[in-house]
C-alpha cells in the first residue's frame, strides 16, 4: 500500500462515533513537500481526519503513520505536526509575541533567542513590529497569519490547516491564498489543507482527496480531477458537468463511438472505451468544452438546439441550451469574446450550433 | 423620536417608574438599619434623638465580636477556596466532556439553592451527631461548603462556556500537556471567574445563618454572635452598627466579584459575533 515517497501514510482507517461511522475504510499516501487538500461538502468527514493527523481524535481501526512512525499511541502535544484551527484559537490573554512563542517553552531559550525567532516569524507573515499587540486588536486576516506563525515557529513536519480561510471576506481570501501558497514553497513543510470550496483547492493544492460520507473518492491533481473524474460525484462536486446517457458503439476504427441522449452518435477516443459494446455509460462534458456558434460549425460533429436561459457575467456567459432528446438543457459556458454583440451574441430563443471536441469527451460508469 | 431612537433602545417613562419603586421597596427596609446605627436612643423608633458614632466604638471595645468575626473570616476564607476549586473542577467537567446525564448532574449540584436550609442543616446535624463529630467551626464550614457550592459552579459555569475548546486544543496541539495548558491556558482565561467566585462564596458564607445555627459548636460566627445579643435590649443599637458594616461589606464585595466576573466576557461575545 505505502510507496516509499509516503510521508504521510493513511491505512484503512475507519472511525465510528457512536454508530455513526465518520471515517470509511480511506487509505492514502501524502509525499513530503507537499500541499495536500481534503475537499468535500461539510460532514464528509475530512475535518475528523485531520483532527486524527493532530492526535485530537482517535482511529476506531486502521494506521496512520507520520514519517514512517505509527501515531495511535501518540498524544497531541508529542506529534510532529501544528495545526492552523478553524476559529484561529489565538489565546486572548496573551500578546501577539507570546501567542507565536506560545510552544517554545520547553526548548529553554534565551530572552534574545526567543525574541529573535519571533521577529523572524513576525517578517514571514509580513506583520513586523505587531509584537506587543494585544490579540483582541487584530483583524481576522491577521488572526490567521499569527495562528500560521505560531504553528510554524515549531518547525512541524507537518502543518495542517483546518479551513483557515473561511471566516475571511471573499477579496482577503483571495490574497491570502496566494500568500499561503508562497509560504507553503518557501518554508517546504508538507501542508494538509480542509476546505470545502472546490476553488479554493483547485487554486492552492499540488494533490486533492475528495471525500464524501467518510470516504475518499478521487486523490489526484487539481487538472486530473477536474478534466478526468472518476466518478459522476467527484464530476459534478469539481465545477460544472453535463451529464448523458449513453450505449456503447465501438464500430469507428482510430475513434469509438457512444450513442449519447441528445447528442447522437458521438465518436469518443478508444482508448476512453473501456466498456465492451452495449454497455451503459454516462457522457460527461464541462460547460467550456462546447463551442457556442450561430452557424454550422466547420466541426467533426455538432448538433443543433435553442438558447432556453442566459446569464451574462461579464467576462464569460452561461447559456442553456435545449436539444432534441434530452430533458434538462445543456450548460455551455462561452468567454465573450465579441464586445460589440455583448450579450445579444446569442439571443434566447435563438437556433445555435454547439460542437465540441471529442477528446473532451468524459466516459463514466453509469450510476 | 429622541437622538438614541433604535426602537429597542428608546425611553420608557413607566418602566423606569417601576424600577426606582421597585429597588425602594426592596432596599428601604435594608436602610433602617444604618440610620439607627447612628441614633442616640437604644430603642429603635422615630423621631431620631441624635447622631453618635458610640455604638460603633463600643463595637471596637468588645472581645467576643471579634473572635466572632475571625471564626466568621477563616470560616469564609476556607469554604471560598474550596467551594471555588470544586466548582472549577466541576464546570470544566460539564463543558468539556460529554457524558450521560449531564444535564440531571447539573440539576443536583445547583439543588441547594432550592432546598430549605433548614432541612439541610437539620439532616446534617442528625448525621453528625450520629456518627459522633462534635459541632466545632469545621461542622459549620462544611454546612456553607453546600450552600456555597452552587453558587461557585454557577459563577464559573458562564466562563468555562465561553471559551473555545480550541483554545486548549491549540495549546495540546503547540506540545504543553494537560498541566501546563491548565495553568498556562485555561486558568488564565477564566481567572476572573475564580475571582468573583471567591469573592462571592466568601460573602454567603460570612453573612450565613442557618447552617451555623445548627452546626455551631461553641466557636460563634459573626451572624450567630448577632442571634445571641438580640436577647439584650441595651445591645441592640450595637448589634445594628455591626449588621450595618455587614451589610455594607457585603454589597463591596458582591460588587465588585460581578465586576471582574463579566470582565472580558462581553468582548469574547463580540468576537463570537
Amino acid at each position: 500500500m505505502s510507496s516509499s515517497d509516503a510521508f504521510i501514510s493513511i491505512q484503512n482507517v475507519n472511525k465510528f462515533f457512536g454508530s455513526f461511522q465518520a471515517i470509511n475504510n480511506v487509505s492514502m499516501d501524502i509525499k513530503q513537500g507537499e500541499f495536500f487538500s481534503l475537499l468535500g461538502a461539510s460532514g464528509c468527514g475530512k475535518t475528523t481526519l485531520l483532527r486524527m493527523l493532530a492526535g485530537f481524535e482517535s482511529t476506531s481501526s486502521g494506521e496512520i503513520y507520520i514519517d514512517g512512525q505509527p501515531t495511535a499511541d501518540v498524544p497531541p502535544h508529542h506529534r510532529p505536526v501544528n495545526m492552523v484551527f478553524q476559529s484561529y484559537a489565538i489565546f486572548p490573554h496573551l500578546n501577539v509575541a507570546d501567542n507565536i512563542a506560545y510552544g517554545l517553552r520547553k526548548q529553554r531559550l534565551s530572552k534574545a533567542k526567543r525574541a529573535e525567532m519571533v521577529d523572524e516569524m513576525l517578517e514571514l507573515i509580513k506583520l513586523p513590529g505587531y509584537g506587543q499587540r494585544k490579540a483582541n486588536e487584530l483583524s481576522g486576516g491577521q488572526r490567521q497569519r499569527i495562528a500560521l506563525a505560531r504553528a510554524l515557529i515549531l518547525r512541524p513536519k507537518v502543518l495542517l490547516l483546518d479551513e483557515p480561510l473561511g471566516a475571511l471576506d471573499k477579496q482577503l481570501r483571495e490574497q491570502m491564498q496566494l500568500e499561503l501558497r508562497a509560504l507553503q514553497r518557501q518554508v517546504g513543510i508538507t501542508f494538509v489543507f480542509v476546505t470545502h470550496d472546490q476553488e479554493e483547492a483547485l487554486t492552492l493544492s499540488d494533490r486533492i482527496a475528495v471525500m464524501s460520507g467518510g470516504q475518499v473518492l478521487q486523490v489526484d491533481t487539481p487538472s486530473r480531477l477536474y478534466e478526468t473524474p472518476r466518478t459522476r460525484e467527484v464530476a459534478s462536486f469539481i465545477g460544472n458537468m453535463n451529464f448523458f446517457r449513453g450505449t456503447v458503439r465501438r464500430n469507428g476504427s482510430a475513434m469509438g463511438a457512444v450513442e449519447a441522449e441528445g447528442l447522437g452518435h458521438i465518436p469518443v477516443p478508444l482508448e476512453n472505451l473501456t466498456k465492451p459494446d452495449g454497455a451503459t455509460v454516462q457522457i460527461a462534458l464541462r460547460p467550456e468544452k462546447f463551442l457556442l456558434t450561430e452557424h454550422k460549425p466547420d466541426a467533426e460533429f455538432a448538433i443543433q438546439g435553442k438558447v432556453a436561459n442566459a446569464a451574462y457575467l461579464g467576462e464569460r456567459s452561461h447559456y442553456y441550451v435545449s436539444v432534441d432528446g434530452k430533458e434538462e438543457p445543456i450548460a455551455v459556458s462561452a468567454q465573450n469574446l465579441d464586445r460589440v454583440n455583448g450579450a445579444a451574441a446569442a439571443p434566447m430563443g435563438a437556433p445555435m450550433w454547439l460542437s465540441w471536441s471529442p477528446d473532451a469527451v468524459v466516459v463514466l460508469d453509469a450510476d | 423620536m429622541s437622538d438614541h431612537g433604535t426602537y429597542i433602545k428608546r425611553p420608557n417613562r413607566p418602566l423606569q417608574i417601576y424600577a426606582v419603586i421597585f429597588l425602594i421597596v426592596l432596599y428601604v427596609p435594608v436602610l433602617f438599619i444604618p440610620l439607627f446605627s447612628f441614633n442616640e436612643s437604644i430603642y429603635v423608633r422615630f423621631p431620631l434623638e441624635g447622631f453618635t458614632f458610640r455604638w460603633y466604638r463600643e463595637l471596637w471595645t468588645r472581645e467576643p465580636v471579634w473572635n466572632a468575626l475571625f471564626n466568621s473570616i477563616k470560616v469564609g476564607a476556607c469554604v471560598a477556596v474550596i467551594s471555588t476549586i470544586l466548582g472549577v473542577i466541576a464546570a470544566r467537567a460539564i463543558t468539556r466532556y460529554r457524558m450521560p446525564g449531564k444535564s440531571a448532574l447539573v440539576t443536583f449540584i445547583m439543588m441547594p439553592l432550592v432546598i430549605p436550609g433548614i432541612i439541610f442543616g437539620v439532616a446534617l446535624l442528625v448525621l453528625l451527631s450520629r456518627m459522633g463529630i462534635p459541632l466545632t467551626l469545621y461542622t459549620v464550614g462544611l454546612g456553607h461548603l453546600i450552600v456555597c457550592l452552587p453558587f461557585a459552579v454557577a459563577t464559573l459555569l458562564p466562563r468555562f462556556e465561553g471559551f473555545d475548546p480550541s483554545m486548549e486544543e491549540a495549546s495540546a496541539d503547540l506540545g504543553e500537556n494537560g498541566w501546563w495548558t491548565f495553568w498556562r491556558v485555561t486558568f488564565p482565561m477564566v481567572f476572573p471567574g475564580v475571582v468573583a467566585s471567591l469573592l462571592l462564596t466568601f460573602t454567603i458564607s460570612f453573612d450565613e445563618f442557618i447552617m451555623a445555627f445548627f452546626l455551631t459548636g461553641t466557636d460563634p460566627t459573626l451572624p450567630m454572635y448577632i442571634w445571641g445579643q438580640l436577647r439584650f435590649p441595651q445591645e441592640f443599637p450595637s448589634v445594628l452598627a455591626l449588621s450595618s458594616l455587614i451589610l455594607f461589606v457585603s454589597f463591596i464585595l458582591v460588587f465588585f466579584a460581578q465586576w471582574v466576573g463579566r470582565m472580558g466576557l462581553d468582548e469574547q461575545n463580540q468576537e463570537a459575533l
